[in-house]
């Protein structure tokens, strides 16, 4: 039933000439059958994933823009009208309700205030209890678990792998990753979850002689060596970059930098905090170790902590 | 049973004129009486216009986001235990990863068909929030907003919150190093906020960062079940709605604030938008083929200590990252307590505000307005120059600090320093809207004071006299340049089309108006 309108610049020929439109649309419709096809065999030969996608794509295309094409050219459009009824109850309906709501809930009120005060209560005291298994049961009070790592005094520092690091592990203007040593298992690699993201710590040869950061932290770096919590004062994201002729540490989430010379002050970018400091030494086998843990929490800020 | 044999004939006269069809209807409306509400149903009007397809496009986009993501849901293993891959792709050979990691690279190398449905999953999911922005843009500066539909935009608000929480988790779940790092950041925005934000973590994570391996098995039931079905229930009521309250409609020929002039929904609309969910579909299957979309396994599983260069979220948190970016490192700490205002304001009080806004836009104009009156009719945004103006300047504040989010990119690509780029995008977050906002506000009173504006121009023929004088005459009307005034009929029963003679053309001369011929 071709209804389209003769007036629409658009539409125009395909009203004028209903079968040939439709002829078009039958052979639209009939190619997505082909595509469908093509789709079937290229997923039961498992052929590339573009020939599937793309046999697909092009079949629902056809089959789509057929329909649309019959129900845009060969389909009643109007334009037809349809009233809208006011949506508004009439005065006397609302006033029905309203009498209804207001009354009887004055009976209810009003003569058992102590009926409907215990519910209240009773309600309340459920919604309490309830939100122990649903809210607090969910996990462990944070305690101190946010403002202490695994790093205790006399930990060796071990990299990816396991394998601990020595006086003579970087150059000048090397940097690598270590954990604590306990959290890999140099058996088969394994870090785990609080090394990865709570433990890791940056270490640079900044240079071959020891150097202050900060007053107070003179012995902080025997051999140039000076190394960082990784975790960006920021949002926690690895400080994973190192700008090696500006001695700069970059985060690459939101850029904050830090110098590393300095005791990691911010230099730039939107964190507010330097990157705590790990007190290094060697051991009694030449091992690098920690001195002492972090003396503040790692990691970006929150309420409880105290700095 | 009659006594006569049952001819074919007779069988069929039993039935009644309406056939098989017509006893069907009978039996449903003997138990339900749908049979009016159904009639009205099958007349309901859909008006015309092609900015009404834009909230079509987000409904056919979750459609395929339900049957991708039931496809995917079978293959996905929803766990953060630690296992060494063996599969089919060397590169990863022996590396430790997660489950859900490992069982993401199985659908996308392993499983057939699985990588293209893994890309339209996630392509749909990027149509589905860029064409719900979009669907609120066209209401928002037409002022469908307004009395009765309040309620139906503060729905439709709130579905784009669900649905960029949705897309947020849904990115989460591979546990690859990209998705994993936004997901640290989001771990660190909510453990900034005062007073609940360590508690918060603690009970999600089930631990400090990244907790007892509760998050993706966590986030899975929250992605695969809790928002799709408020999804739904919100969806459900936002197209109850509009069924309830009709459709808003342009000015136009026959048009008034009482009554919805266009196209029936059976048969016409019905074929239209059905065929146009198979296209929605067909565009999410051709860039599920043709255009890659996060390819996890180049990623490498998730190492909370490794990162990779020009880390950026998926494109609708674009502008919480630029947000971050751009702030000042405002850290507060007093009485043995710290507030990271540089985390906080941007990623927390922010978002609130402008979702804040965005919601309660409809209440915040009517109360500046004081416009109380119902309204079918839409306003073109140039007749209402200062709510289009504010709302131009909004989404230039969004897409200001979207830009904002690739300031190293930026950086790199002009060749010039990190700290001027940071430095012209903290100005231009304040300059930009300003400037937008003037600008489209004069241009709406520059484009109201211009005379038959969006009307068809009409020729003119400049003429030269013997004296070499100009004048200007204007052509001959063409067809379509009157406006024709309609007169939209009920929708009838039947559509007959007249014997068309002259073989089938039917000249533009028999519909003078531009009304069809209907016949009853």
């Amino acid at each position: 039933m071709p209804i389209a309108a003769l007036s629409d610049p658009h539409m125009g020929d395909a009203a004028k000439n209903p079968d040939r439109t439709e002829k078009i649309i039958a052979f639209i419709l009939f190619l997505s059958i082909v595509f469908f096809g093509v789709a079937g065999a290229a997923y039961v030969q498992n052929w590339s994933p573009w020939t599937f996608g793309g046999a697909l794509g092009a079949g629902l295309f056809a089959l789509g823009f057929g329909l649309t094409a019959w129900g845009k050219y060969l389909m009643p459009q109007g334009p037809f009208v349809e009233e809208r009824h006011t949506l508004a109850s009439t005065a006397e309906e609302r006033d029905s309700m309203s009498a209804a709501l207001v009354e009887r809930s004055a009976v209810v009120v009003k003569r058992r205030k102590v009926l409907g005060g215990l519910f209240a209560a009773g309600a309340t005291v459920f919604g309490i209890v309830a939100a122990f298994p649903l809210i607090r049961s969910l996990g462990p009070l944070p305690g101190t678990s946010l403002e202490t790592t695994g790093w205790r005094k006399g930990m060796v520092l071990v990299d990816s792998t396991g394998r601990p690091v020595r006086r003579d592990t970087l150059v000048v203007g090397g940097i690598m990753t270590v954990y604590p040593r306990d959290t890999v298992d140099p058996q088969n690699g394994f870090i785990t979850d609080e090394g990865q993201a709570v433990d890791q710590t940056v270490l640079i040869r900044v240079s071959d002689q020891p150097f202050t950061t900060e007053p107070g932290r003179e012995n902080w770096t025997p051999d140039g060596y000076v190394a960082y919590s990784k975790l960006c004062t920021h949002l926690g994201c690895p400080v994973g970059l190192y700008e090696q002729e500006l001695e700069l540490l970059v985060c690459p989430c939101h850029q904050s930098m830090f110098n590393v010379r300095n005791g990691a002050v911010p230099q730039f970018g939107p964190a507010p905090r330097p990157l705590p400091q790990m007190h290094l030494g060697y051991d009694d086998d030449g091992y690098l170790i920690a001195m002492a843990p972090y003396n503040q929490p790692v990691g970006p800020g929150f309420w409880e902590r105290n700095s | 049973m009659s006594t006569t044999a049952p001819t074919k004939r007779n069988r069929k006269e039993a039935l009644g004129p309406y056939g098989r069809v017509g006893q069907a209807v009978g039996e449903l409306d003997d138990r339900l009486g749908v049979a009016k509400g159904g009639r009205v149903f099958l007349d309901k009007i859909f008006p015309d216009h092609w900015s009404f397809m834009l909230g079509e496009i987000s409904l056919y986009s979750f459609v395929v986001l339900l049957a991708t993501g039931v496809f995917l849901s079978l293959y996905f293993v929803p766990s953060s235990q630690q296992v060494i891959y063996h599969g089919s792709y060397r590169p990863l050979d022996g590396q430790w990863m997660s489950e859900a990691y490992k069982s993401t690279v199985q659908i996308s190398l392993n499983v057939r068909g699985g990588l293209l449905v893994r890309q339209m999953h996630h392509w749909a999911a990027d149509i589905f929030t860029g064409s719900i922005i979009v669907h609120m843009g066209r209401i928002f500066f037409t002022g469908a907003f307004r009395k009765p539909r309040e309620l139906n935009w503060i729905i439709g608000t709130t579905m784009l919150i669900l649905a960029i929480l949705e897309g947020f988790i849904g990115y989460s779940l591979p546990d690859d190093l990209i998705s994993g790092t936004g997901l640290r950041i989001g771990y660190s925005i909510a453990e900034s906020i005062p007073f609940i934000g360590s508690y918060l973590v603690t009970f999600l994570w089930g631990g400090q960062f990244p907790g007892s391996g509760v998050i993706i098995p966590r986030f899975f039931i929250i992605h695969v079940l809790i928002i799709p079905l408020v999804l739904i229930g919100l969806l459900s009521a936002h197209l109850g709605l509009l069924v309830r309250q009709k459709h808003t409609q342009f000015k136009g020929e026959g048009r008034t604030e009482n009554n919805v002039v266009g196209s029936p929904m059976f048969p016409t609309f019905m074929a239209k938008t059905t065929g146009f969910l198979f296209m929605v579909t067909a565009a999410t299957a051709l860039l599920g083929a043709f255009a890659q979309i996060n390819p996890i396994w180049q990623f490498g599983s998730y190492d909370a200590s490794k990162i990779s260069y020009a880390v950026q979220p998926d494109w609708y948190m674009g502008w919480l990252d630029g947000a971050l970016r751009i702030m000042p490192s405002w850290e507060l700490a007093f009485w043995g307590h710290t507030v990271p205002l540089e985390v906080f304001l941007p990623a927390v009080i922010f978002p609130g505000i402008v979702f804040q806004i965005a919601i309660m836009w409809p209440i915040i104009e009517r109360r500046y307005t004081g416009d109380l009156a119902m309204h079918n009719l839409l306003d073109r945004p140039r007749d209402r120059p200062k709510r289009t103006a504010f709302g131009a300047a909004f989404f230039a504040m969004l897409f200001t600090l979207f830009a904002a989010s690739s300031t190293d990119v930026l950086a790199n690509f002009f060749k010039v320093s990190l700290n001027e780029v940071l430095w012209f995008f903290r100005f231009a977050f304040f300059i930009i809207p300003i400037i937008t906002g003037l600008v489209v506000y004069q241009l709406c009173r520059e484009m109201q004071g211009v005379h038959g504006i969006g009307k068809r121009k009409r020729a003119v023929i400049v003429r030269r006299s013997a004296e070499g004088e100009y004048s200007t005459v204007p052509a001959a009307p063409r067809p379509d340049d009157e406006q024709h005034e309609l007169d939209p009929e009920p929708v009838p029963v039947r559509i007959d089309i007249e014997p068309l003679s002259n073989g089938g053309i039917r000249q533009p001369e028999s519909s003078p108006t531009g009304a069809r011929q209907v016949s009853r």
